[in-house]
């Protein structure tokens, strides 16, 4: 059967299935629609809240990322994982115990006060747009490769699919479908992932195949491939190139961001006890580590693949590099794409991939007679290519293809749900209309669902050039805005409205007007960005990508300091933190 | 539930609390950023061991950090009567 036949097959089969799920678990009221009746189990929520995570860009461009990046790609590995553990620990069995719909909600009672509801719905939709715009770009992309068909068309299906079961299954809809999708891309993810590591070290374990001996070569992978890269000009991929302080902070404004995403959040509400919040951020780890510890094995096996793939003899030999003429199939399918690009420069008719901007190595190149790196390589295509360059079976590519879509669907319709929740709940009802219906403010909500998905998908068809550029806002936002207020709100009594608001509006300032002056957002068109994108001139040497951390500790300091200059919250808000800290509904007036 | 019983029960978590973010804090920062150098001059299984901290093992740390405080705050729960149900 022809792979088009195949991926046809396979992903119209998960389709099916997610729609089927969707129309048996049905959202029937508003309770169903935002948190799914509060009826989820801990390994279910779990499920869904690692798929729900886990987006296009984990599927399809962390491996790669960490391929190119080496030790520097941690920074992603530890970033989106280590979120977790603050949210387990420091906010989700709080807010489950708050038992209300949405994050926004929360800030709004906690700090009795409408502005800083709408200062939070604020930064919702914000992280939210930006997050699902990529998404919807990741499955164009997706669609258009495996199915062939265009872009726009693949968009189209996409956000038909996410319509259905996002709007007509609420968070019930969504949380069921998520769990299946979970298992497609796991087992999309893992296939390959065994098979190469079988191939390579010989240990089916691609998690353990990390320190393993490359197949009768008798060093391990990753000196093998330190050896490689560094032959040929490129970094250590063992040792890193960013600064210290820079990693520690991106690291952290990923973690923190985490545990500020709304739509991470809301997952915890979903769940019937608190302990249950807690022993379900520990399952949803669990199953997002099995992707995210194969992840750097997975990376360095498709680098050293395709270091060898190349680097056919030994390295500065006449004959040691490919052929041009002799190049396997995957090379030639991705240049079609214009994702993999081959010049001749020295004309030789070999490949030569080598670091060139590398000085010291410069001379060695000169001595071998190479004029130049001939090949670049989108770091977006290696865990879509990596079965290709592995040889593996059609059913293995079409899996890979099924596993993408399904990662880019999930964490759609889980954004989607929550903008969606901004809009009817949050603003709705929660400031414009407080007395609407049960069943109109479902309506609305729907509406809203529908209206997201529409603006999500105008962004994935013709996506502003901000799009890249603000995922690290986003999270930096999350970091600097969102996060401080909740915890301070659960953990510190003294803090008030005026704390809270000032706190928020100085993290989220600071954050966009940092990367506003470095990297250029929104104001492109009047100059930015201003200052010069380099560690000379960060301060502290800190890049844009980890310049929420700064955010939050000014948001920090300001809120705590602007509370104790003001009125103590009412005697009310302080009974509602006490009760927030025990599971257990207790009299707190004693 | 009296003040001084909440305040013991909030302690005991605050003080869970911390010994387990104390722990999340030396395996990642600690053993993957700011020691890795040092760490590295060890190898454990084929890997260096603060790359190996880095890209694997703190996510092995974070989730086993999770499962063992959910465990013991439900106990810490139960001792002091504030469980669910």
């Amino acid at each position: 059967m022809s792979l088009q036949m195949l991926t046809y097959i396979v992903v119209g089969l998960s389709f099916a299935l997610y729609i089927g799920i969707a129309i048996w678990s049905r959202a029937q009221n508003t309770g169903e629609f935002y948190i799914a009746g509060k009826s989820v189990s801990p390994l279910a929520n779990g499920m869904a809240t690692a798929a729900d995570w886990m987006s296009a860009s984990s599927f399809i461009s962390m491996a790669g990322l960490i391929a190119f990046m080496g030790y520097d790609g941690s920074v992603y590995l530890m970033g989106f994982t280590g979120g977790y553990v603050l949210l387990a620990l420091l906010l989700a069995p709080y807010l489950r115990k708050f038992g209300k719909f949405t994050v926004p909600e929360f800030i709004a009672e906690r700090y009795y006060s409408k502005t800083a509801r709408i200062v939070a719905v604020i930064c919702l939709l914000f992280i939210s747009f930006t997050y699902v715009a990529g998404q919807m770009r990741g499955v164009g992309i997706v669609f258009s490769r495996f199915l062939e068909v265009d872009v726009t068309t693949g968009l189209m299906i996409g956000m038909g699919i996410v319509f259905i079961y996002a709007v007509l299954g609420g968070m019930k809809g969504i949380t069921y479908t998520q769990v299946a999708q979970y298992c497609v891309l796991i087992f999309a993810y893992t296939v390959p992932a065994v098979f190469i590591a079988i191939q390579l070290t010989g240990n089916p374990i691609p998690q353990l195949a990390f320190g393993s001996e490359v197949v009768g070569s008798g060093t391990t992978l990753l000196d093998k491939l330190d050896d490689i890269v560094t032959s040929l000009g490129f970094n250590q991929y063992t040792s890193g190139t960013k600064s210290r302080i820079d990693v520690f902070c991106i690291t952290m404004a990923l973690m923190v961001g985490t545990a500020g995403l709304p739509h991470v959040i809301v997952r915890f509400f979903t769940v019937p006890k608190v302990r249950d919040a807690r022993l379900s951020a520990g399952y949803a780890l669990l199953f997002i580590a099995i992707l995210y510890t194969a992840a750097p094995v997975v990376g360095s096996m498709a680098r050293l693949n395709l270091m060898n793939t190349f680097q056919t003899g030994e390295v500065g030999t006449e004959d040691g590099n490919l052929l041009y003429d002799e190049r396997p199939d995957w090379v030639n399918t991705w240049e079609k794409t214009g994702l993999v690009v081959f010049d001749d420069k020295n004309g030789d008719g070999r490949v030569q991939y080598y670091d060139d901007s590398n000085e010291s190595f410069m001379p060695i190149a000169e001595q071998y007679g190479w004029k130049g790196n001939e090949l670049t390589v989108d770091i977006d295509i290696i865990v879509l290519a990596n079965p290709e360059i592995a040889n593996l079976p059609n059913w293995v590519i079409a899996l890979v293809a099924a596993g993408g879509i399904a990662a880019a669907l999930s964490t759609s319709a889980g954004l989607l749900l929550v903008i969606s929740a901004a809009v009817s709940y949050d603003l709705i009802k929660g400031i414009f209309m407080p007395n609407i219906s049960d069943k109109k403010e479902l309506m609305a909500s729907r509406i809203a669902a529908a209206f997201a998905i529409l603006v999500a998908g105008y962004l994935g068809f013709d996506p502003p050039g901000w799009v890249g550029q603000v995922v690290a806002f986003a999270f930096g936002l999350a970091a600097a805005s969102l996060f401080p207020v909740i915890l301070l709100g659960i953990f510190f009594k003294r803090v008030n409205r005026e704390g809270a608001i000032a706190g928020m509006l100085t993290g989220l300032v600071f954050t966009y007007g940092y990367i506003e002056f470095f990297k250029g957002l929104f104001l492109k068109g009047v100059g930015a960005p201003w200052g010069v994108n380099d560690a000379e001139h960060w301060f502290l040497g800190i890049s844009p990508e980890g310049i929420g951390v700064i955010g939050m500790c000014l948001n920090f300091t300001v809120a705590i300091a602007v509370s104790y200059l003001t009125r103590p919250p009412p005697e009310h808000i302080q009974h509602m933190v006490e009760q927030l800290r025990v599971p257990r509904h207790v009299d707190v007036k004693q | 539930m009296n003040t001084e019983k909440r305040l013991a029960y909030w302690r005991a978590n605050l003080r869970l609390m911390s010994f387990c973010l104390a722990i999340w804090f030396i395996c990642s920062y600690g053993f993957g950023i700011l020691l890795v150098d040092q760490l590295n001059t060890i190898r454990i299984g084929g890997i260096k061991l603060g790359f190996w901290f880095a890209q694997q093992g703190s996510i092995y740390v974070f989730v086993l950090l999770i499962f063992f405080y959910a465990w013991r705050m439900n106990r810490i729960d139960r001792e002091h009567d504030v469980h669910e149900d």
